[in-house]
């Protein structure tokens, strides 16, 4: 293959995949009122996608929360005092690393089991066979799982963000010397409510991503078993780059129109 | 044939459909009367499988009409598609049965679905579907625990399940041991006869089109080339034809 049909494959792919996603979002947007009458697949979801990703979040919270410490206090030596450790762990736990680290771990494990899952169903006519007992496969699947994830995202973020804080405090206690007093005090005093509103809101639409890239390479899935390996790592790649990408966004609007700072 | 003074329960005209630059079905006419048997018969991956996929609208045509029952289906809205899957029922290649579900549940999708059944009454359906299929006692266990045989049953009581009006099969004996396969075959007759319905056989087995088979037509290379009954096939002399059935790699069919 020459350079040139690679680059057009690519371009064609890149295109085919950007409207597969427009059409499966607007298909699911248009199933949005039966939320309820799938009320019970989608508490299932939420138990698979919130409750099952607690020990990942909270681990890769923790950690984070400590190493936030351990480096912010390695760049403030000599030039700022301890006192404001808590101000910056916690203002960057909330603005960036509890929302986009949850997101990126979650993501990785909750598109890519969607995938897979939807990928095999795909594979063996299990999808076809829900088509042809007229049950809409967006309804059935795809929705549970959107709602799902959309709404416990946020929440695990929640946790994470707190256990971040918690992470960093720990540490700044035990290591760094610095007194859980000082430390929350610093944590008070430039913490303002649409810093944690603001990284909360982004993860509504992290949590939509996962499952939506996850359900897309689901369904998109072709051949047997090495199809499903391609889906699922597509899914938790695509995932990820938008994450990352719709991050840099949504922080655009947020804090820069939403909760722009008065001059 | 008597049946054919009722005329097409699903007429296809003109159907033209490719995947990239291969060509499946290239101005395809047929069309499958009231209450018959039709099998189609044909290669592997010549087109069998995607055939039934556009006659329930799974797949759209490139070109050309689907009629069901007088109504050109390629032009039904999704709801339309869902109204028109509730009067058929397909047995899939690979059974597709949802493996997270228990066999019950299976076969009681479609009846929770789609009907105002109590619970009891659902039960009472499914077991007597499952036993039409000759199972009993099955339904708490789960699909992984079934033989091959045992899904494809599973498989066809659920796609009876809503009685349909039009049952598709698709390769329903590929992979079964010829005991079994026939053990299917005879199902395939004597849900014909029990229910009444219009059954369309997709198959490389000619045994299997012969037993079941009210008329039999051949697919190749994107068209129906032969069409009758089991007893004109036998007797053919259409040399493509005759190289399949007696299945020879020698003719005009070139094994690729």
């Amino acid at each position: 293959m020459t350079p040139f049909v690679v680059l057009g494959k690519f371009f064609l792919d890149f295109i085919h995949d950007t409207g597969g996603v427009f059409l499966l979002m607007w298909r699911t947007f248009q199933t949005l009122p039966r939320t309820f009458a799938n009320a019970r697949s989608t508490l299932q979801q939420m138990d698979r996608i919130g409750i099952g990703s607690i020990p990942l979040v909270l681990v890769t919270s923790l950690f984070v929360g400590a190493v936030t410490s351990v480096q912010a206090a390695y760049q403030f030596h000599g030039y700022v005092p301890l006192q404001y450790l808590g101000t910056v762990v916690g203002k960057s736990v909330t603005l960036e690393l509890g929302p986009v680290l949850t997101a990126l771990v979650v993501g990785g494990r909750v598109s890519a089991s969607i995938a897979a899952e939807l990928g095999t169903m795909k594979v063996t006519e299990q999808i076809d066979a829900m088509e042809m007992i007229a049950i809409d496969p967006v309804e059935y699947l795809v929705l549970p799982r959107v709602v799902a994830s959309t709404i416990m995202l946020p929440v695990l973020t929640i946790f994470s963000d707190f256990l971040a804080i918690l992470g960093g405090m720990v540490v700044a206690n035990i290591s760094l010397h610095v007194s859980f007093n000082t430390f929350e005090s610093g944590l008070k005093l430039l913490f303002h409510t649409q810093d944690l509103i603001g990284g909360l809101m982004k993860t509504f639409v992290f949590g939509f991503i996962i499952a939506l890239m996850g359900c897309y390479h689901g369904f998109e899935t072709r051949g047997g078993a090495e199809g499903v390996g391609i889906a699922t790592m597509k899914a938790v790649v695509t995932s990820c780059l938008l994450i990352l990408v719709s991050n840099y966004l949504l922080a655009s609007i947020i804090f820069r129109i939403i909760f722009a700072p008065s001059s | 044939m008597e049946q054919h003074a009722n005329g097409a329960i699903v007429s296809i005209r003109g159907l033209k459909k490719s995947f990239g630059r291969q060509l499946v079905f290239d101005s395809l006419d047929l069309d499958i009367m009231h209450g018959e048997t039709l099998v189609v018969i044909g290669r592997s991956g010549c087109g069998k499988s995607v055939l039934l996929k556009h006659i329930t609208g799974l797949l759209k045509p490139d070109a050309g009409e689907i009629t069901f029952e007088g109504e050109d289906i390629t032009r039904f809205t999704r709801k339309k598609l869902y109204q028109m899957r509730l009067h058929f029922g397909m047995l899939f290649q690979s059974s597709a049965l949802f493996d997270s579900m228990t066999v019950g549940e299976n076969v009681a999708l479609p009846l929770r679905k789609h009907s105002d059944m109590s619970d009891e009454e659902i039960a009472k359906v499914v077991t007597e579907k499952l036993e039409l299929v000759g199972l009993t006692g099955v339904q708490k266990q789960y699909p992984s625990e079934m033989s091959g045989g045992m899904k494809k049953r599973i498989g066809l009581a659920r796609a009876v399940a809503m009685n349909p009006q039009m049952v598709l099969y698709d390769e329903p004996t590929t992979g079964l041991d010829p005991i079994m396969a026939d053990v299917i075959n005879e199902l395939i007759r004597t849900l014909q006869r029990e229910l009444a319905v219009t059954s369309v056989v997709v198959t490389h087995d000619i045994r299997s089109a012969y037993h079941v088979g009210d008329r039999i037509a051949m697919l190749y290379e994107g068209k129906i080339i032969h069409l009758g009954t089991p007893e004109e096939v036998r007797r053919t002399d259409d040399p493509v034809l005759r190289q399949f059935i007696e299945g020879k790699a020698q003719g005009p069919i070139k094994p690729i």
